[in-house]
Order: C-alpha cells, then sequence, then structure tokens
C-alpha cells in the first residue's frame, strides 16, 4: 500500500493522467473520422461538397447547401455580434469607473450561461413572428439565426476584448492625451491598434462557437436544405444536418452524416490554430 | 469631409453607450420574458410529480433527478483528471514541448463543437463500448467536455498560490506529494471549485451532446446504466414539437434560475479567492 502512494508512483500517474486531455481529443477526432473518411472517398469529395442534392433515401449525398447555410448564418451573427460586442467591450473598458465594471462584466457574462435551447426557444416565440409578420418569409431564417447567434457569441467577443483592452498600458492612453487627442482619438488611434490580435483572437473564437453551435440554430433556421437568395430563407446548418437525422439514420446515411461532422471538425480546426496563432502573437509582443 | 474631433468624440461615445445599452436590455428582455412566463406555472407539483401524456401535463421530476445524476458523475469522472493535470502542469514539471502539446491539446478540445461530442459519444460509448443510451455513456461525453475547463480554472488556482508556501513546505521536510496535497490544493481550493461551478452550469445547459448519448426516457432513473432525459434535453422536445409552451416556460425557468444561481456563487467564490489572496 505504501509503495502505491510513494513519490515515484504518484509522478507516474499523474504523468499518465496528464495526458487525458490529449488522449480525449484523438479519441474523438480518430472516431469521427474512423466513421466519416471511407464515406467521402466512397461518394467523391466534390459531390460531397459541391453537390446541392441531399437526398440520403436515394443515395444523394451533397452538402453544398448546408455549408453555405452554415457560413452566412455565421457570417450574419458575426454582422450582428461583433458591432454590440466591440461597443461593449470598448465603452466597458475605457469610460466606466472600475467598479461598474465589475457588476457589467459579469451580467453580460451570464448571458454565456443561458442554455442555447432557450436562445433558440426565444427566437421561435419573439423573433421569428416578428419577422414574418414585418418583412415577410417564413420567419424562421437566417436573420432570425443571425440575431440570435449573435447575441449567443456576444458574450465570448466582449469578455476577452474587455482583457485585451484592459491589457494595454496606461501610459499609450496618456500619451495620446498629451498631445491634444479626445477620448476617442485616443482609443482609435492608440489603445484600440495595440489591442487588435486579443479582440481578433476573441472574434475568431466567436466564430468558433457560432459555427459549432446546434440546438437554437436547429430551433430558428427552419431547417430547409435549399440554397438561400436572401436573409429571409431558410436554411440548414452542417451541424444542424448532423442533430435532426441521427436520430433515426442507418447505414449510408449515418455515415454520412459523420462524414458531415469531419468537415465541421476540419473548420473548427483551421480556425482554433488562427485563434492560437494570433493569442500567440498578442503575448509574445508583450 | 472632416468632422471635428469634439463631434467624433460625441457621436462614438453617444454611440458605445447606445451598444452597451441594447446588450444589458437583451439580457433584461431574455431573463424576464422566460421567467415571467414561467414562474407562475412552477409550484411543488410541478418539481416533484411525474411527467404525463409525454411532458403536456404533470412535472418534471424525473428530469431534475436525470440532470443532477448525469452532472455529478461527469464533474466525479472530470475533476480528478482535470486537476491531475493541472498539477502535473504547475508542479511537477517546467514549461517544455510536453506541457505546450498537453495545453494545445485541451484548447483544440474546449474549441470542439458539442455536436461532435455527441457524435463521438454516440459511437464510442453507445455502440462502441455497448454502453447504450444510459447516464454512464451520457457523463462520460459530458466529462469529455468539461474537461479543459477544469484543467484551465485548476492551474490558474494553483499557479496563484504564492510561490513561499511551498518553500516553507519544503523547508519542513515535506516531499513534492506532501506539499501539493497538503499545501498546495487546500490553498487553491476555492479556484479549483469555481472551475467545478461553471462546469456543472455548462453541464445542466448542454443539450446537444447528451441527446444522443443519454437519450431521452422520462423514467426516472435506478442505476447508472438507465436513460434519462435531462431538463434542457425536456425543454427542447417540449418546445420543438409544440407539446406545451407552458411547461416548456417553466421548464426554461428553473434550467435557467439553477444556471444562473450555480454561475452567481462560482462568481461569489472566485471573488473572495481574489479578495484573500490581495490580503
Amino acid at each position: 500500500m505504501m509503495k502505491l502512494f510513494s513519490e515515484k508512483s504518484i509522478k507516474k500517474a499523474l504523468t499518465v493522467i496528464a495526458f487525458s486531455a490529449i488522449a480525449a481529443l484523438l479519441l474523438i477526432v480518430v472516431f469521427i473520422i474512423l466513421e466519416g473518411l471511407p464515406f467521402i472517398f466512397k461518394v467523391g469529395i466534390s459531390d460531397f461538397l459541391f453537390s446541392s442534392e441531399w437526398e440520403p433515401q436515394m443515395g444523394r449525398f451533397g452538402i453544398f447547401p448546408m455549408i453555405i447555410g452554415s457560413l452566412v448564418v455565421t457570417l450574419g451573427s458575426m454582422i450582428v455580434g461583433i458591432p454590440l460586442a466591440l461597443s461593449g467591450a470598448i465603452f466597458l473598458s475605457e469610460f466606466v469607473p472600475r467598479w461598474a465594471m465589475r457588476i457589467i462584466k459579469p451580467t453580460i457574462e451570464l448571458l454565456a450561461g443561458i442554455p442555447s435551447v432557450v436562445y433558440g426557444f426565444i427566437g421561435v416565440m419573439v423573433l421569428a413572428p416578428l419577422i414574418r409578420d414585418y418583412l415577410g418569409g417564413p420567419g424562421l431564417s437566417i436573420l432570425a439565426a443571425s440575431i440570435i447567434l449573435g447575441i449567443m457569441i456576444l458574450p465570448t467577443i466582449l469578455s476577452i476584448s474587455i482583457d485585451s483592452l484592459k491589457a494595454v498600458p496606461q501610459s499609450y492612453r496618456e500619451g495620446a492625451f498629451a498631445l491634444g487627442a479626445t477620448h476617442w482619438q485616443t482609443i482609435h488611434m492608440a489603445v484600440l491598434p495595440a489591442a487588435k490580435s486579443g479582440i481578433i483572437a476573441g472574434i475568431i473564437l466567436g466564430l468558433g462557437r457560432a459555427i459549432g453551435e446546434t440546438m437554437a440554430v436547429i430551433m430558428v433556421t427552419g431547417n430547409a436544405v435549399i440554397l438561400p437568395k436572401s436573409p429571409l430563407y431558410s436554411v440548414r446548418t452542417l451541424t444542424a444536418n448532423i442533430a435532426l437525422e441521427m436520430g433515426y439514420a442507418t447505414g449510408m446515411h449515418r455515415q454520412s452524416l459523420f462524414a458531415t461532422g469531419v468537415i465541421l471538425l476540419i473548420i473548427i480546426m483551421v480556425l482554433n490554430y488562427t485563434a492560437t496563432i494570433a493569442i500567440r502573437r498578442r503575448v509574445g509582443k508583450k | 469631409m472632416i468632422i471635428r474631433p469634439k463631434y467624433t468624440q460625441v457621436l462614438a461615445v453617444s454611440l458605445l453607450v447606445l451598444a452597451t445599452l441594447a446588450t444589458l436590455a437583451i439580457l433584461v428582455f431574455i431573463i424576464v420574458f422566460v421567467l415571467g412566463k414561467g414562474l407562475p406555472n412552477i409550484n411543488a407539483e410541478f418539481l416533484f410529480s411525474n411527467p404525463e401524456d409525454m411532458g403536456r401535463a404533470g412535472g418534471i421530476f424525473p428530469t431534475i433527478v436525470g440532470t443532477v445524476a448525469l452532472t455529478l458523475t461527469a464533474i466525479c469522472i472530470a475533476t480528478p483528471f482535470g486537476v491531475g493535470t493541472a498539477v502535473f502542469l504547475t508542479e511537477y514539471t517546467r514549461e517544455s514541448r510536453i506541457t505546450r502539446i498537453i495545453r494545445f491539446g485541451a484548447d483544440c478540445l474546449a474549441g470542439i463543437p458539442s455536436i461532435i461530442f455527441g457524435l463521438f459519444g454516440f459511437i464510442f460509448f453507445v455502440t462502441y463500448l455497448r454502453m447504450g443510451w444510459s447516464i454512464l455513456s451520457g457523463s462520460l461525453t459530458l466529462a469529455f467536455m468539461i474537461l479543459p475547463t477544469i484543467i484551465r480554472t485548476s492551474e490558474e488556482a494553483i499557479k496563484s498560490v504564492p510561490y513561499s508556501y511551498r518553500e516553507v513546505s519544503f523547508s519542513l521536510g515535506a516531499t513534492l506529494w506532501q506539499t501539493v496535497y497538503k499545501v498546495v490544493l487546500p490553498n487553491a481550493l476555492p479556484g479549483i471549485l469555481t472551475g467545478v461551478m461553471l462546469s456543472v452550469g455548462r453541464s445542466i445547459g448542454e443539450t446537444a451532446a447528451i441527446i444522443f448519448t443519454a437519450g431521452s426516457s422520462l423514467r426516472t432513473p435506478h442505476s447508472l446504466f438507465d436513460s434519462v432525459r435531462t431538463m434542457s434535453v425536456h425543454f427542447y422536445i417540449l418546445a420543438r414539437e409544440g407539446l406545451s409552451n407552458e411547461k416548456a416556460y417553466a421548464t426554461a425557468t428553473v434550467l435557467i434560475v439553477s444556471i444562473l444561481m450555480i454561475n452567481l456563487s462560482s462568481y461569489w467564490l472566485m471573488n473572495r479567492f481574489i479578495l484573500r489572496k490581495t490580503k
């Protein structure tokens, strides 16, 4: 028994445990790829990625509309989320006294704690009827999804942006003020450029969240497999495609969903890698 | 055209104020809207009775049990691994290629969308390891998902324990593990708990990863191998299949209130931790 808890065995145990995250990551990537990649090769990469026909029962597996759907919805959420998040971050970090920020920042971060299904439900109950009545279309649309997702990623971008704005040395601001700059000039000419890479990292993390979001998106996009012509069209995203059909898919159809997962995984990995580089650049500069 | 700096200042600041107010207004609206519609429908009967007619009537008791069971199991699985990894990274090695690989792995894991965790859990735990739709499959999947959060927050907490504490312990003849176990970990505990609480909040709200791994049985579970339906899955099914908006709002209220309470207490814990450190 004593042997079991000796310093050496504890160190060994901890070393093994420390690789749990890497092991988990590899396990996930390997299993998704094992299940999905053979399918992609069977159907053909270009047919799978660029065909617009998704009829699993007929053996047609083209996820092009879903790729477009994911991209359009994510882009829309960025258009909604980034201006709000950045303005909020600048205002909170530069204009609001410290005690007030200590209350407001956690409050906004609480937004991140609300489950995505609840956001989706609000989209269905409040936003979709408004869009249907005032702008036309089915209501469940790219527009509704963009607004809901934009609100969902807001806390991520806001909180990382605040951190990187706070990390800009006070001397930058003093220098700009000393040159006679107004507060706003100081912010957009001295502070923002210095905080840029941190803010970009935050935006990329938000982007990753938006592409990966599933439940809220299923509820508000309407899930039609079509190429959208306007923001009022219904679309289906890659994530929604997996979640909607996983419940009953078998055989080739199920493999095709894992293949969709492979594509999603690749997109996310590329994004994360970019974010890591952006963050590392910021750290390197300091 | 050049606008005078004085005016751009006024314009910019008012836009910033507007955007911040809009953000806060959205938050308040979401919470007030859901709670306003849900609170009137919540009573002891709703919380403690079984659902009837697919959830159109009755309560949500089994889903509360399911949520608690799933979350607790996931935390019990992930915490030892997360804290162990953090201890290894901070106390047992120097910065090296290995620590960078481990951190990179944790960061990547944190970025993987929950639907991918769901797919993986389905193919690995449910199908390959033949655990079926069960609390065990669901909580293992969740544990994978919350592991990076626990690693990160534990690491920060352990790093913030002053080095002098360790020196005193070493000077008394304690070994490395004794120092970690009796000095470092107790002092880092509030910080570690904060990470655990945040993970609990995330687990409660999770849907996509759970629906394909824990299933959606409405019966109260009796063992780890029973399928369960969590509150968020129940809410999703109620809302999506239009079974009952009234019950959906009430379930969402219970969901939001419990998550807000957990997140608030983790903030409180974190602040106390920071305060004590600065003293």
